[in-house]
C-alpha cells in the first residue's frame, strides 16, 4: 500500500464533498435527493443511511475488486458484484433502521430499498477503482461522497421546507420549483470548482 | 475455456452465499417484534384488500382489530366465518351477524327503442351518466356499462344480455364497493337470506314508467295491500320492504302486475307438521293468515301445500314446536 499523505486525504475529502459533489456536480442519486427531501429530519436520516452504505460499500467493493475480481481476471463482473454488495448492505441498513427507528423507517418509505439502485453508491465504488485509490483513500472518498450527498439533501430539504409556505405561482408549486431550486443549487456548487487545482 | 466459466460462477456464488447467510443472521438479530395476534388475524382475513371494513387494507384492519379500534365484525367479505375466527384469536365474544349481499335494483331489459341516444363514448357508467343523465329512457335504471363489475374485487357481478348488471349472490361478499361506484346509486346491500327484492328504482309516476319500461314499478300499491305482515311501505313511488318484518312469503311477488318485485318462487318454503308432535290444539289454524292449515280440534292438522306460502308464522306459534319450515 502506497503511503498516503495527510494533504492528499484532505484533498480527496474536500473534492468529494464540495467540488465533485455527487448530487450537484456529478448528478448521481437524484431520485432520493428529490424523493426524501421534503423534511430536514428524513433528509438527515436518509443521509445517514447513505453514508453508512457508501462507506461500507467502498471498503467491501475495494476488497472484492483487488482480492477476487482482479486475481481471477474477471474484472468485467465488477458491476454485478458491486450491486450484490450494495443490495446486501441496503437490506442490512433497512433491518437496522426498522428495528431502531420505526418512524424514520416509515418516512423513508420506498426510498430506503431504492438505495440499492442508487447510482451514487455504485458510482463511488466504481470511481474508487477508476481513480486507483488505496484502501484508505477509498474509505475517505466513500465517506466524503456520502457527506456531500447528505450536505446537499439536507440543504435542499431546508429550502423545500420554506418553499412550502412561500408564495409560489400555482403552476410551479411542488416538483417544478423543487427542480428549479436544485438547478440553482447546482450552479452555486459550481463556485467550488476552482477550490482545488 | 472451462476456467472462464468456472471462476465467475464460483466467485459470484460464494459471494452471494456469504451475503445471504449474513443477511439471514442479521434478520434474526434485528427482527422486529410484531404482535403475533396481528399476524394471526391477518392470516384468517380474505386478503382481497377490498376496503369494505373502512381501513386501507387487510393489514391495517388486522392491526386495528388487535388494537381494539375496530370491530371484529367489520370485515364484510369474511362473513361470519372470519368473524368467529377473529373473535377466537382475540378471545372476545361475538354475535353472529346476517350476511348481506349486493343487489342491483333494476331488472331492465332496456331495448334499443327505449334509449335516448346511441352512446359510443368511454365505456363506463359514470361517463355516460354525465351525458344528459345517461342514454337509457329511464333516468334511474342500470346503465349496464359495468362500472360495478370492474370494481368488484370478487368477480361477482356480470352484465346480462339485456345490458343489466347482475350480482352472483354466491360470490358476493357484501363489501359494498359497487354501491359506492354506481353513479345511479341503485345497488343496495340486502340480507342474503331474504329472497324478495324490489327490482326497480324509478321514482317516476306509474304512467311515466310505463312509457319506457315494461318491468318497472307502476305504483299500483297492490303489494302494500297484499302483504299480510305490513312489511311493505310506499315511498317515492316505490315499494320499500322492511326486511325485519318480511317473512319471505312472496305473496307480493305473485301479485305484482309488472313483476318488478322479484323472488324465486321455486325456493318458496312450505310448512310441514310433525304428525307425532301435533296435539290438535288449532293454534296454527288460527295463526295462519292464508287458511293453509286445516284439521279439527284434537285431531292431527294438515298443511294445504298449494295454499301455504312458508311465512313461518305457524311454526312460531305452535306450542309443541311440531311445525318445521322447509
Amino acid at each position: 500500500m502506497v503511503a498516503t499523505s495527510v494533504s492528499k486525504i484532505f484533498i480527496i475529502l474536500l473534492s468529494s464533498i464540495l467540488v465533485n459533489n455527487f448530487v450537484m456536480s456529478r448528478f448521481l442519486g437524484i431520485c432520493p435527493f428529490l424523493g426524501v427531501s421534503k423534511k430536514v429530519e428524513t433528509a438527515v436520516g436518509m443521509g445517514a443511511a447513505v453514508t453508512f452504505v457508501m462507506a461500507l460499500a467502498s471498503v467491501i467493493t475495494y476488497a472484492i475488486q483487488y482480492a477476487i475480481l482482479e486475481p481471477l481476471g474477471i474484472g468485467y463482473l465488477q458491476t454485478i458484484a458491486f450491486i450484490l454488495v450494495i443490495a446486501t448492505l441496503v437490506q442490512f441498513v433497512e433491518m437496522v433502521i426498522q428495528k431502531s427507528s420505526p418512524s424514520l423507517y416509515q418516512s423513508l418509505g420506498v426510498y430506503l430499498p431504492l438505495i440499492t439502485t442508487n447510482c451514487a453508491v455504485l458510482g463511488v465504488a466504481i470511481l474508487n477503482i477508476q481513480e486507483q485509490y488505496t484502501l484508505l483513500e477509498t474509505l475517505i472518498n466513500g465517506i466524503g461522497a456520502a457527506l456531500g450527498f447528505t450536505l446537499a439533501i439536507v440543504l435542499f430539504a431546508g429550502i423545500r421546507e420554506r418553499l412550502e409556505t412561500a408564495p409560489i405561482p400555482k403552476s410551479l408549486k411542488g416538483f417544478p420549483i423543487a427542480l428549479i431550486t436544485a438547478g440553482l443549487m447546482s450552479i452555486a456548487f459550481l463556485g467550488f470548482q476552482g477550490l482545488i487545482k | 475455456m472451462l476456467e472462464n466459466i468456472l471462476w465467475p460462477v464460483v466467485s459470484l456464488g460464494i459471494m452471494s452465499l456469504v451475503f445471504g447467510v449474513g443477511l439471514a443472521l442479521a434478520s434474526k438479530k434485528f427482527a422486529v417484534e410484531i404482535d403475533p395476534k396481528v399476524e394471526e388475524v391477518r392470516q384468517v382475513l380474505p386478503g382481497a384488500n377490498c376496503g369494505g371494513c373502512g381501513f386501507a387494507g387487510c393489514d391495517s384492519y388486522a392491526e386495528a382489530v388487535v388494537a381494539g379500534e375496530a370491530s371484529a365484525a367489520a370485515c364484510p367479505p369474511g362473513g361470519s366465518d372470519v368473524m368467529a375466527k377473529i373473535a377466537d384469536i382475540l378471545g372476545i365474544p361475538l354475535d353472529a351477524q346476517e350476511r348481506n349481499v349486493a343487489s342491483v335494483m333494476c331488472a331492465g331489459p332496456c331495448t334499443e327503442e327505449n334509449k335516448k341516444y346511441q352512446y359510443h363514448g368511454i365505456a363506463g357508467c359514470r361517463a355516460v351518466s354525465m351525458l344528459s343523465g345517461g342514454n337509457k329512457g329511464c333516468s334511474y335504471g342500470c346503465l349496464g356499462l359495468g362500472t360495478c363489475k370492474n370494481n368488484c374485487p370478487f368477480d361477482a357481478i356480470s352484465i346480462s344480455g339485456d345490458g343489466i348488471a347482475v350480482v352472483n349472490e354466491d360470490k358476493c361478499t357484501g363489501c359494498g364497493r359497487c354501491t359506492e361506484v354506481c353513479p345511479r346509486g341503485i345497488i343496495q346491500l340486502v340480507p342474503a337470506s331474504q329472497g324478495v327484492r324490489v327490482l326497480c328504482s324509478s321514482k317516476d309516476r306509474g304512467k311515466t314508467v310505463k312509457e319506457y319500461c315494461k318491468v318497472g314499478c307502476i305504483g299500483c300499491q297492490i303489494c302494500v295491500r297484499a302483504c299480510k305482515f305490513d312489511a311493505i311501505t310506499f315511498e317515492d313511488n316505490l315499494p320499500k320492504i322492511d326486511y325485519d318484518k318480511c317473512t319471505g312469503c312472496m305473496v307480493c311477488v305473485e301479485k305484482c302486475p309488472t313483476k318488478s318485485i322479484h323472488g324465486d318462487l321455486s325456493k318458496r318454503k312450505t310448512a310441514s307438521i310433525d304428525q307425532d308432535g301435533c296435539i290438535g290444539c288449532t293454534v296454527c289454524i288460527k295463526a295462519c293468515k292464508f287458511d293453509a292449515i286445516e284439521g279439527e280440534r284434537k285431531q292431527k292438522h294438515k298443511v294445504l301445500e298449494d295454499k301455504c306460502v312458508g311465512c313461518g308464522l305457524c311454526a312460531v306459534k305452535c306450542p309443541k314446536d311440531a311445525i318445521t319450515i322447509q
